[in-house]
């Protein structure tokens, strides 16, 4: 087993840290303050192939692996939460089901566009009534014709307005499984624009608070039959294989966020003097410093471990579901304590850490909470 | 049209200088990069490839090491590197590696070689134009803009409170200014492809028209007798609005103030 980064994980990883610190960091503050998306951002990001690390190169994207795409996250959220969500969510959430359960012509339609960066893209499971509970979907497709038409609404759906290409999961009918009558779920893509299709509220939220989290409305929205993700009926396996890849980019947003505030507390701790000397003298924060590494260094290989499971194997439900468990409540854990070894100074908001403690919190929550990691890793124990 | 563009390895300065006992540079304490002047003639050599087309070949003398820059500048879109290696060219002085970089340059064809300004380790500025002199090309140093028009470049060369705009034929040599543009960064499909690229490694054997005794440590004319770390220059003070008998006042009693004169 070797825990060394070869070369060109090394070279991505100083690529992703470089651009980072100089196109990103500058911004974080204001995104957030201003609750603003960067959009420039994004077009930068798009410039250089960030938004499409994992993907196929014959589908325009750089054909590198999940590892890479993890990397590029973690460098992000170092600096800005808001950044790495917008990346994750348009790679695992749109392109990669798209990828993985897409027609030929769906891929070649849709995945140069969004690898390139030209496009962005967003999903929608979460509805008011069906947030944990996602076989509690409302939102309807029937089809009529050559077209589905969707009727319902999506709630907290990250790139929301912003994002052109989404995938949509809705209720196609009723299936008698076991005896039992239940939802047939489906999964579609739906272009921005397409008439019937608009926005409702824009969330204010804790934290993250430059990516844009819309309401998704649906109204007799018509759209073309073959714009049906992978096979009708299969649309809640679809979900869960998105979000299990999903957790594995929100893991590295977690993980970034912790080291990122560590980073942050470790020169901190150096130049604050109390008593005559430097806080870092002081053995309560040796030893707090030496515990948050060691987390922030666990949950790493985790999340890595998890990368590797997704290049490798079939099923990495579990593997990404311990990295996201441990990633987010390390994140929440390591920035409360980097605030409270600045003090003072840790909860004014001209400091980063206060803001990457509020970003940390909605990774123990999104894309399948802390509980829902527990129910899926035990579950695979307790059969 | 075919460009070959030299850089170097350097430390990385910014955070500071790190010295063997002996006085010499301790390299392994410092991180390495790219020489930023380089950086900034490889960036205008991928631009003059984007807009005109071309082929851009990095070249570099240095330990087995500098194909972390060499790898670097295939990811952010060179098309071929070559890694001048060898132990008989170590400790060359601006005068050897001007001379092996020559010859190394005699094996290709090329209508524009693009040189930094200068190195952030040595400072001299020297070798860009010693290689045009090696050459017989004529050289434009200070290179701040770029233009093509057929067999000609239209070149900015900036001055103190100036530009110069010269036309030069081709083949010739430039040396660029990290103010020159800012350099692009790589991509993760460059990373990709740069390590897995072939990189051409020379040795001594394969300069052509060089002699020995201006190689390597042996022939390098320049002696260092001792380095070090540079004394940071105070903010100096700016006295403003003042008539030209105002300001030869003022710097007169300066000077006085100070004992100068």
């Amino acid at each position: 087993m070797d825990f060394t980064l070869d070369k060109k994980h090394e070279m991505a990883r100083s690529l992703f840290r470089d651009f980072a610190q100089n196109e990103v960091k500058p911004l974080a503050q204001e995104v957030d303050e201003e609750e603003r998306f960067p959009i420039e951002t994004v077009q930068k990001m798009a410039k250089y192939g960030f938004m499409g690390i994992p993907i196929p190169r014959e589908y325009g994207g750089q054909g590198c692996d999940p590892l890479t795409y993890v990397m590029c996250v973690e460098e992000l959220a170092k600096v800005c939460g808001t950044t790495a969500v917008i990346v994750s969510s348009h790679t695992s959430l749109c392109m990669d089901p798209i990828l993985t359960f897409g027609t030929e012509e769906q891929k070649q339609k849709y995945l140069p566009d969004l690898a390139s960066g030209k496009k962005l893209g967003a999903f929608g499971l979460t509805e008011p009534g069906a947030g944990t509970d996602a076989q509690g979907q409302q939102t309807k497709a029937v089809l009529d014709g050559d077209e589905w038409v969707l009727n319902g609404s999506k709630c907290f759906i990250t790139n929301g307005k912003y994002a052109d290409v989404y995938i949509i999961i809705a209720v196609t009918g009723t299936v008698e499984k076991h005896g039992r009558k239940m939802k047939e779920i489906s999964a579609f893509i739906v272009e921005k624009g397409t008439p019937g299709f608009t926005f409702g509220t824009k969330e204010k939220k804790m934290g993250i608070r430059g990516s844009a989290t819309y309401e998704l409305i649906f109204t007799d929205c018509r759209i073309p039959k073959e714009n049906l993700l992978g096979q009708r009926g299969k649309g809640f396996n679809i979900a869960m294989h998105t979000l299990d890849g999903g957790r594995i980019g929100i893991a590295s947003q977690a993980l970034g966020l912790a080291e990122g505030a560590l980073d942050l507390t470790i020169d901190y701790v150096k130049e604050r003097k109390q008593f005559g000397r430097s806080i870092a003298q002081f053995q309560n924060t040796q030893f707090q410093i030496a515990d948050l590494k060691t987390r922030c260094d666990a949950a790493q290989m985790l999340v890595y471990r998890a990368a590797k499971a997704k290049e490798t194997q079939k099923r990495y439900s579990v593997e990404a579901a311990e990295a996201k468990l441990f990633a987010a409540e390390a994140a929440s854990a390591v920035t409360s304590k980097c605030v409270q070894l600045h003090g003072g100074y840790g909860y004014i908001r001209d400091y980063d850490v206060e803001r990457m403690m509020r970003d940390a919190k909605i990774t123990e929550i999104y894309e399948g909470t802390s509980e829902v990691m527990r129910m899926v890793i035990s579950g695979s124990l307790l059969k | 049209m075919k460009i070959v563009v030299c850089i170097k390895q350097v430390p990385d300065t910014k955070g500071g200088v790190a010295f063997n006992p002996d006085g010499t540079l301790n390299r392994a304490a410092m991180l390495a990069i790219m020489n930023p002047d380089d950086k900034a003639g490889l960036e205008a050599a991928l631009r003059l490839k984007d807009q005109y087309g071309a082929e851009v070949t990095v070249l570099t003398m240095g330990l087995p090491k500098a194909t972390d820059v060499l790898q670097e500048a295939l990811a952010m879109g060179a098309d071929k590197a070559i890694l001048v290696t060898d132990r008989v060219l170590g400790g060359a002085d601006t005068w050897a590696t001007s001379t092996t970089i020559a010859g190394a340059i005699r094996n290709l064809d090329y209508d524009l070689i693009i040189t930094g300004r200068q190195a952030i380790d040595g400072d001299t500025a020297q070798v860009g134009p010693q290689i045009a002199e090696h050459l017989g090309l004529p050289v434009i140093s200070y290179t701040q803009d770029i233009k093509v028009d057929g067999d000609y470049l239209h070149v900015q060369r900036q001055f103190e409170d100036r530009y110069h705009v010269l036309k030069v034929k081709m083949p010739c040599l430039l040396t660029a200014l990290s103010e020159l543009n800012e350099p692009r960064y790589m991509t993760p499909k460059g990373i990709w492809d740069a390590v897995d690229a072939d990189i051409t490694v020379w040795g001594r054997k394969d300069l052509k028209d060089v002699d020995d005794c201006n190689l390597g440590l042996a022939g390098s004319p320049t002696k260092i007798a001792k380095a070090s770390d540079k004394v940071r220059k105070g903010a100096g003070e700016i006295v403003k609005d003042l008539d030209a008998d105002g300001a030869a006042r003022a710097i007169t009693d300066k000077l006085l103030e100070k004992h100068i004169i």
